[in-house]
């Protein structure tokens, strides 16, 4: 069983877009089988805007406990307030306020106060989902507002496809991937096949791209790059292109900007529609549709193809 | 007056918003800009500030000594983080998931631990024009990006007084981002029409409510024809600051690192629009 992860370091580079692209494309690829998809991205999750899911099964996700407060045993003495070094706890005219926000959940005002006023509660940190899409199943995740811990629940996303990819005899998981590079990115990339960086040619998208194969390089993750919206600028094209040959990094697809990519999203529909469908029963329709029947989605295609050949 | 430009979603021109609206109240105001998207920094792309100084940003993290420690183990029962393990004759410490709560050495009955800095990323400073410049950058391979937002927003050093703060976020609404817009006077959220932006803006929009700051909305590329971007704003009561056309001209200069309003004069119109709304919104004029 193959891990591909799909990120880009910044965002708007057209990552999910292409994530659902190869989901549908995956669908139809006799080689791959049972595709499974999990989206990474549960702070800001969006894969199921473009395939559909219909949720099987949710479940709770607890992050660490965090500081609760129980004022009949609290008598104010303030000696929480030093040790919190996330100014979690403060006194306002003498009374102890805790803020739910701030604390990290480390407990050491539960251990320092005198009177076992503090009590370190279970919180529901955001919850995780099992789907069915028309491409296969889905497991996505939704963090709640202001947490901490992205990277744990990233790490239950990933569990939890695992698992059904076992239990389906899959052997491909295709990850929708956080921004940035910090815990979540870090939970995402680790011990995956293929790291697939969608970038584009901007000074910001090189940028981040730099730094993400820095991480991924740091990781011994095998990387790949696709340049979206390559012609929007050839200069910082070239540079991108420059990079990966000097990196020996491959370069697996190019993919113009085509203002029909954003209407089709506009109206949540993934760019690339399935050639043959798969339920049982449906019928074949003769005009195949793809709703980019041309270069871009050819593009889109053979960056597939390439991708396949890399993994297996 | 500080104000923070976040989104839920990432691309849809928050630093360009940050960037040229920056520029703009820098007309009229004393502005310093402080860039909080510490996993991946880019308004220095574009606003391309000297830089004259930088620190180091560190967490305390512990170190054991072997031969003060009586292999108690309550050091990795008080770690909420699993950074500290006590195992057989060994306690062994993982400092990339160290919080730095400082609670081991805290409670270590036998003064075994002591702290350490260990850097995970700098901040850096300088002057781009009028503006005051203030950058973290988180390093590669540590996870830990809220110190450094942190650190970025009490950066004192050589900076001057100024009247207005520009903080720009990093994407989503989890710690980093509550972290920069915690406390600001008023949050700008960069959305665009499609049913990525509207999704990730609901998101935004719940996190600056749970922080009690007031806020507006810039829709950026406008005019794709998706309505329910629009629709959601006017049945929610938020106002909708400004409005950027979806332009491939516009592109095209972000793309080379460009300033929209030193090249557009209809987007410098927008920008000094947008300065005024967000002055009133926040009760400065």
């Amino acid at each position: 069983m193959k891990e591909l992860l799909v990120v880009s370091g910044k965002g708007g580079t057209g990552k999910t877009t292409i994530v659902g692209t190869l989901a549908v494309l995956a669908k139809d690829t006799p080689l791959i089988r049972n595709p499974v998809l999990a989206d990474c991205d549960v702070d800001a999750a969006d894969l199921h805007l473009i395939l559909n899911p219909a949720t099987k099964e949710s479940k709770e996700f607890f992050g660490l406990k965090k500081a609760g407060l129980d004022r009949d045993k609290c008598d104010n003495c303030g000696e929480c307030i030093p040790v919190c070094r996330f100014d979690a706890i403060t006194s306002h005219n003498g009374i102890i306020r805790l803020d739910p926000i701030s604390c990290e959940g480390c407990g050491v005002c539960y251990r320092v106060c005198p009177r076992q006023a503090i009590t370190m509660e279970d919180f529901i940190a955001g919850h995780w989902f099992v789907s069915d899409t028309p491409y296969g199943p889905m497991v996505h995740a939704r963090l709640g507002i202001a947490e901490e811990n992205s990277g744990k629940l990233v790490m239950e996303v990933r569990r939890e496809a695992r698992r059904i990819a076992e239990t389906l005899e899959s052997n491909l998981i295709i990850s929708d991937g956080p921004p940035g590079i910090g815990c979540p990115v870090i939970s995402a990339m680790t011990g995956v096949d293929l790291v697939l960086i969608v970038t584009e040619p901007t000074v910001a998208g090189i940028h981040d791209m730099e730094r993400l194969y820095n991480l991924a390089k740091g990781f011994d993750v095998e990387v790949a790059v696709c340049i979206n919206k390559y012609d929007l600028d050839s200069e910082t094209s070239a540079d991108i292109e420059g990079f990966c040959h000097a990196h020996n990094i491959y370069v697996a697809g190019k993919i113009a900007f085509d203002e029909r990519v954003v209407k089709a999203l506009t109206r949540g529909e993934p760019i690339i529609m399935p050639r043959r469908r798969m339920s049982s029963g449906a019928q074949r329709t003769s005009s195949d549709p793809h709703s980019l029947p041309d270069t871009t989605a050819r593009a889109i295609e053979e960056l597939w193809t390439k991708i396949v050949v890399r993994l297996y | 007056m500080i104000i923070s430009v976040a989104s839920g979603k990432g691309g849809t021109g928050k630093t360009t918003v940050a960037v040229n609206l920056a520029l703009t109240l820098a007309e009229t105001e004393s502005v310093c800009f402080l860039d909080c998207d510490v996993e991946e920094p880019n308004a220095h792309l574009f606003l391309k500030p000297e830089l004259k100084g930088s620190s180091k940003v560190t967490v305390p993290v512990p170190v054991v000594d072997e031969k003060k420690c009586n292999r108690c183990g309550l050091c990795g029962e008080v770690c909420a983080f699993n950074a500290i393990l006590p195992l057989g004759e060994d306690v062994l410490t993982f400092h990339e998931l160290c919080h730095g709560c400082g609670g081991c050495t805290l409670f270590c009955p036998t003064n075994a631990i002591r702290e350490e800095p260990q850097e995970i990323g700098v901040i850096e400073w300088g002057n781009s024009g009028e503006i005051f410049h203030v950058q973290g950058k988180l390093n590669i391979g540590s996870p830990l990006a809220p110190p450094i937002v942190k650190a970025v927003r009490a950066h004192n050093v050589d900076r001057p007084q100024c009247t207005v703060y520009i903080i720009d976020a990093p994407p989503g609404t989890s710690c980093p981002v509550v972290s920069s817009v915690m406390n600001a006077d008023f949050c700008l959220l960069v959305t665009e029409p499609t049913p990525f932006g509207l999704h990730d803006l609901k998101l935004a929009v719940d996190m600056v409510r749970e922080l009690k700051v007031p806020f507006g909305v810039v829709i950026n590329r406008a005019g794709l024809g998706y309505e329910d971007l629009a629709d959601y704003c006017k049945a929610e009561n938020i106002p909708v600051l400004a409005e950027i056309p979806f332009d491939r001209r516009y592109a095209k200069c972000y793309a080379k690192g460009g300033r929209l309003i030193d090249e557009f004069p209809e987007i410098k119109k927008t920008f000094r629009e947008l300065r005024q709304a967000i002055l009133v919104s926040a009760g400065r004029v």
